[in-house]
C-alpha cells in the first residue's frame, strides 16, 4: 500500500474541464470570424489582431509581475479579451489604437478590479468605449472590404431614421456573409453564428442571454418599422449585435449568474440597443447597452436568486 | 408496477464506472481472525459495551447498547473471545470505542438468534422492536437508526414508504447486486416497513442504468398491488431523499423539513433486506454488502462482509492494491470519506471501499472563480455555491444563512462541475461548522 494517501474531502472526482479550456473554447469559437476579417480586410486586420492580443497578454503579465501576483496568462482569458477588442476596432485604425485599447481593457477594466471573475464590466467593451471617447473619428471611419480600403458607411447608419448618411444598402446576403463595412469581427453574422454553435455545443454559454437579446431587438425593430421584415433582418445581421449577443453579453464576470437574471439582462440589452439605434445619437448601440447592463447586473442578480427547492412561498 | 422515467432539476452525469463491479455476484468475504466492532457506527448516541474482556461471544450476540432512543445496539459478527475494548480510528473520521473480538473460526450462532414468526402475525410495534433489537441502521451511508425512522411522531400522517434503490453514487453496485439477487427479501422488508408505519403505498425507486435490477424487482413485486417500481433517470444525486420523493410522488419536502412532513418515509433497499432477514431468521445486522472497486484494486467485487473486518483484509480478498494507489474512500466518490489508513473496520454504513489511483484523484490546480455559473445550474437545491464560497473565504459566516446554507445537502455536485476547482462543498462544510460552533458558544 502507498505510504501517503490523499485526504482531501469529497467529492473525490471532478470534471475534466478547466478555466483555460473554457476560455480557449471561446477563442476557438471566434476563429471563423477572425479568419473572415482577415479575408475581408486583409493584412491590416491581421496586424490589428496580433497587436491587440499581444498587448493584452503583456499587460496582464506585467501588472501581475509588478503586484507580485501569480501570473495567469496561461488561462487564456487575457488573450481572449485582446481578440475580442480587436474584433471591435475598424479595420483602418492604426496599430497603436489596438495596443492602447488592450492595455486599458486589461489594466483598468480587469486587473484593477481584481482580475478574472471580479471585473463587473466587460473589459473588451470598456476598452472600446474608452477608444470611442478618445478617438471618435478613428473609431468610426469605416472601410469597405477589399484591399484598397474605400471609405464607406455602415448599413445601420443608412437605416437610421432621419440619417444624413447616403449610399447604397448592401444586399442582405452580403450583410449576412460579412462582405460589408464595419468593425473587424462584427461584419459576418454567418461566421459568428458558426462560432456560437460551437459555444452551445461545448456548453460554454446558454441560450438565455443571446436569445432574449436578439429576440428583443428583432421584435422592437419589427414593430418600429411597421412590420418591415427586411429592415429587421438588417438590424440583426449588421452592426455588432451578433458578436455582442453571443460573445460579449455572455461574459461570465459581467453578467448575472442567475437564470432569471440572465433573461432580464438579455431583454434589457435588447431594449437599450434598439432605442439607441432607432432614436439615439449613434447609429449603433450594442456596446453601450451591454456596458449599461453590466452596471445593472449585480442588482439584477441580487433580486433574482433562484427559488430554493421546497421553498415555502 | 408503474414504469416511467422521473427526475428532478439540476444534477450531473459523472462517469458512472459501474461496469467494474456490476456483474460481480455477491460473494461471502473471509471470516477474519479479528474483528473490531465500533460502539458508535451511526448518527446518535454511542453504545456502552455489555461484554467483558475474556468473555466468549457468538454470532449475533448483542455486545453493546444504549439507553438513548436515537441509537442502535451492536452485535458480534463472529464467534470467539473478547480481547480488548479500546479506542480506535473509525472510518467516519472520528475516534470511537470498539470491541475487539478474536474469532474461533467456528461461526457459532448465538441462542438469541431465533426466527420472529410470520409477518402477518406481527404487530407494528413488534416489527419496530425487532428492527431496533437487530441494530439496523440506514444502509445507504448516512446510518440513521432505522427504528427511529419507523416511529414518526403521531402528528405526522405517513401514507407512503419509498425504498431507495437509486444508487446514484458512481462506482457503487452493492444495492444493484442486492436488488438482482435478493429481490424477494427486499419486497418482504418493504412490506414489513409498510406494516410498521401503517401505510398502503410503497415505491421502489431505481435508476434506469440498472435494467436487470428493475426487472428483478418488478418480478418480485408482481403480486403486490400496493408496491410500484419507479424507474428514475440516471443522474446524480437522484438518490438523495428529497430528490427521490419529488421524482416518485411529486411532493416537495419544504426547505428545512423532513420527508415525514410530506407523509413519506424513505429507506434504503439494503435496509429493507436487513429487516427481512431480522424477521425471518432473527439474525441482527452483523454483515453487509460492500462494493470494493476503483481503478487501483486488482479485482473489483461485491462482498458480503462481516462488520468489523478491516479494510485491509477485504481488499486483500480482491487481489490487493494496484501500483499508484492515491486514495481510499469509504462510500462513493461524491460523498464518501477519504481514509488515511486501511486499518479501519467495515461498519454498518460501509456501502463501498473505493480505491482510486493517484492519476484518477489528481486535480489540476485551483483557479479563481470565473462566474461561469455551472455550480448554480447544477445544484439540486438551487443554491448559489459560488456565493457561499466567497462569503466563507471572507469569514462572513452569518451572511451565508441568507443564502440558505442549511439547505445544502453536501452532495458535492457543485465542486464536481467547477472548472476552476473551487472547494465549494468543502467551504460550505467549514461555514456550517463555524456557525454551529458559534451557536454552541452563545447558548452556553
Ligand atoms: S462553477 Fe466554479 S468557476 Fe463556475 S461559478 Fe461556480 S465556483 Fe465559479
Ligand atoms: S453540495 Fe450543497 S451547494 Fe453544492 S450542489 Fe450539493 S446542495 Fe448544492
Amino acid at each position: 500500500m502507498q505510504e501517503r494517501l490523499l485526504l482531501t474531502s469529497s467529492p473525490h472526482i471532478g470534471t475534466k474541464d478547466t478555466v483555460s479550456r473554457v476560455m480557449l473554447d471561446v477563442i476557438i469559437a471566434l476563429l471563423p470570424a477572425t479568419m473572415g476579417s482577415i479575408y475581408f480586410f486583409g493584412l491590416p486586420a491581421f496586424k490589428l489582431i496580433m497587436v491587440s492580443v499581444i498587448a493584452a497578454v503583456a499587460t496582464e503579465a506585467i501588472i501581475q509581475k509588478l503586484t507580485k501576483k501569480t501570473i495567469t496568462i496561461k488561462d487564456c482569458s487575457a488573450a481572449l479579451t485582446g481578440l475580442l477588442l480587436a474584433m471591435n476596432i475598424p479595420p483602418a485604425a492604426p496599430w497603436w489604437i489596438a495596443a492602447v485599447g488592450s492595455a486599458f481593457a486589461i489594466g483598468i477594466a480587469k486587473q484593477a478590479f481584481g482580475g478574472l471573475g471580479q471585473n463587473f464590466i466587460n473589459p473588451a467593451l470598456a476598452g472600446r468605449a474608452m477608444l470611442m471617447a478618445s478617438w471618435p473619428v478613428i473609431m468610426t471611419t469605416w472601410s469597405a472590404p477589399g484591399a484598397d480600403a474605400v471609405a464607406t458607411v455602415t448599413p445601420l447608419a443608412l437605416l437610421k431614421p432621419g440619417s444624413e448618411a447616403t449610399g447604397e444598402l448592401p444586399s442582405l446576403m452580403d450583410a449576412f456573409v460579412g462582405n460589408i463595412g464595419g468593425c473587424l469581427g462584427e461584419t459576418s453574422a454567418l461566421l459568428l453564428l458558426i462560432g456560437a454553435a460551437y459555444l452551445f455545443y461545448r456548453r460554454v454559454i446558454s441560450w438565455r442571454i443571446p436569445f432574449t437579446y436578439i429576440a428583443t431587438v428583432a421584435v422592437i425593430t419589427l414593430v418600429a418599422s411597421g412590420g418591415d421584415f427586411t429592415n429587421m433582418l438588417y438590424h440583426l445581421f449588421t452592426g455588432g449585435l451578433m458578436i455582442g449577443a453571443f460573445f460579449m453579453a455572455t461574459d461570465y464576470s459581467s453578467s448575472p449568474i442567475t437564470v432569471k437574471g440572465q433573461i432580464i439582462f438579455g431583454i434589457g440589452a435588447g431594449v437599450i440597443t434598439s432605442v439607441i439605434r432607432l432614436y439615439g445619437g449613434y447609429p449603433e448601440g450594442v456596446s453601450y447597452s451591454i456596458l449599461l447592463m453590466n452596471l445593472a447586473a449585480p442588482i439584477i442578480e441580487k433580486y433574482t436568486s433562484p427559488k430554493l427547492f421546497g421553498e415555502v412561498k | 408496477m408503474k414504469l416511467s422515467n422521473l427526475t428532478f432539476k439540476g444534477g450531473i452525469h459523472p462517469p458512472y464506472s459501474k461496469e467494474l463491479s456490476k456483474k460481480a455476484s455477491i460473494e461471502p468475504c473471509i471470516v477474519p481472525e479479528v474483528v473490531v466492532i465500533p460502539l458508535s457506527q451511526h448518527i446518535g448516541a454511542p453504545c456502552d459495551p455489555i461484554v467483558k474482556i475474556g468473555e466468549a461471544v457468538k454470532v449475533g450476540q448483542k455486545i453493546g447498547e444504549s439507553k438513548s432512543f436515537v441509537s442502535a445496539p451492536v452485535h458480534s459478527s463472529v464467534s470467539g473471545v473478547v480481547k480488548k475494548i479500546e479506542e480506535i480510528d473509525s472510518p467516519l473520521g472520528n475516534k470511537t470505542k470498539a470491541v475487539v473480538i478474536e474469532s474461533d473460526g467456528k461461526n457459532e450462532v448465538s441462542e438469541e438468534v431465533k426466527p420472529k414468526g410470520n409477518l402477518e402475525d406481527l404487530s407494528p410495534e413488534e416489527i419496530v422492536e425487532i428492527v431496533k433489537e437487530a441494530g439496523i441502521t440506514g444502509q445507504g451511508g448516512a446510518s440513521f437508526p432505522t427504528h427511529v425512522k419507523l416511529s414518526p411522531p403521531p402528528d405526522k400522517k405517513i401514507d407512503t414508504v419509498i425504498l431507495n434503490g437509486a444508487e446514484c453514487e458512481p462506482y457503487l453496485t452493492a444495492d444493484h447486486r442486492l436488488m438482482v439477487e435478493e429481490s424477494e427479501s427486499i419486497v418482504y422488508g418493504l412490506k414489513a416497513i409498510m406494516k410498521a408505519v401503517g401505510v398502503k403505498k410503497g415505491y421502489i425507486g431505481i435508476e434506469d442504468n440498472k435494467p436487470d435490477a428493475i426487472e428483478a424487482m418488478m418480478k418480485a413485486s408482481a403480486n403486490e398491488p400496493e408496491i410500484e417500481i419507479v424507474s428514475l433517470e440516471t443522474k446524480y444525486p437522484q438518490g438523495d431523499e428529497k430528490r427521490l420523493i419529488d421524482a416518485a410522488t411529486k411532493r416537495q419536502v419544504p426547505a428545512g423539513g423532513l420527508p415525514m412532513d410530506v407523509g413519506v418515509i424513505v429507506n434504503n433497499v439494503g435496509t429493507a433486506d436487513a429487516i427481512a432477514k431480522a424477521i425471518k431468521t432473527g439474525m441482527p445486522l452483523v454483515e453487509r454488502v460492500v462494493t470494493i472497486t476503483g481503478d487501483a484494486v486488482v479485482t473489483p467485487k461485491n462482498l458480503m462482509v462481516k462488520i468489523g473486518t478491516s479494510f485491509k483484509e477485504v481488499v486483500e480478498q480482491c487481489g490487493g492494491y494496484k501500483e499508484g494507489l492515491g486514495k481510499i474512500v469509504m462510500g462513493g466518490p461524491m460523498m464518501g470519506n477519504a481514509q488515511f489508513t486501511d486499518n479501519v473496520p467495515v461498519v454498518k454504513g460501509t456501502s463501498g471501499i473505493l480505491l482510486l489511483s493517484e492519476k484518477e484523484v489528481s486535480a489540476p490546480p485551483m483557479d479563481p472563480c470565473m462566474r461561469c455559473g455551472r455550480c448554480v445550474y447544477a445544484c439540486p437545491v438551487n443554491l448559489q455555491p459560488t456565493a457561499l464560497e466567497k462569503l466563507t473565504s471572507r469569514e462572513r459566516f452569518d451572511e451565508t444563512e441568507k443564502y440558505h446554507i442549511w439547505s445544502c445537502i453536501e452532495c458535492g455536485t457543485c465542486s464536481y462541475v467547477c472548472p476552476a476547482r473551487r472547494p465549494l462543498v468543502h467551504s460550505i462544510r467549514v461555514a456550517k461548522k463555524a456557525l454551529s460552533d458559534k451557536q454552541k458558544r452563545e447558548s452556553k
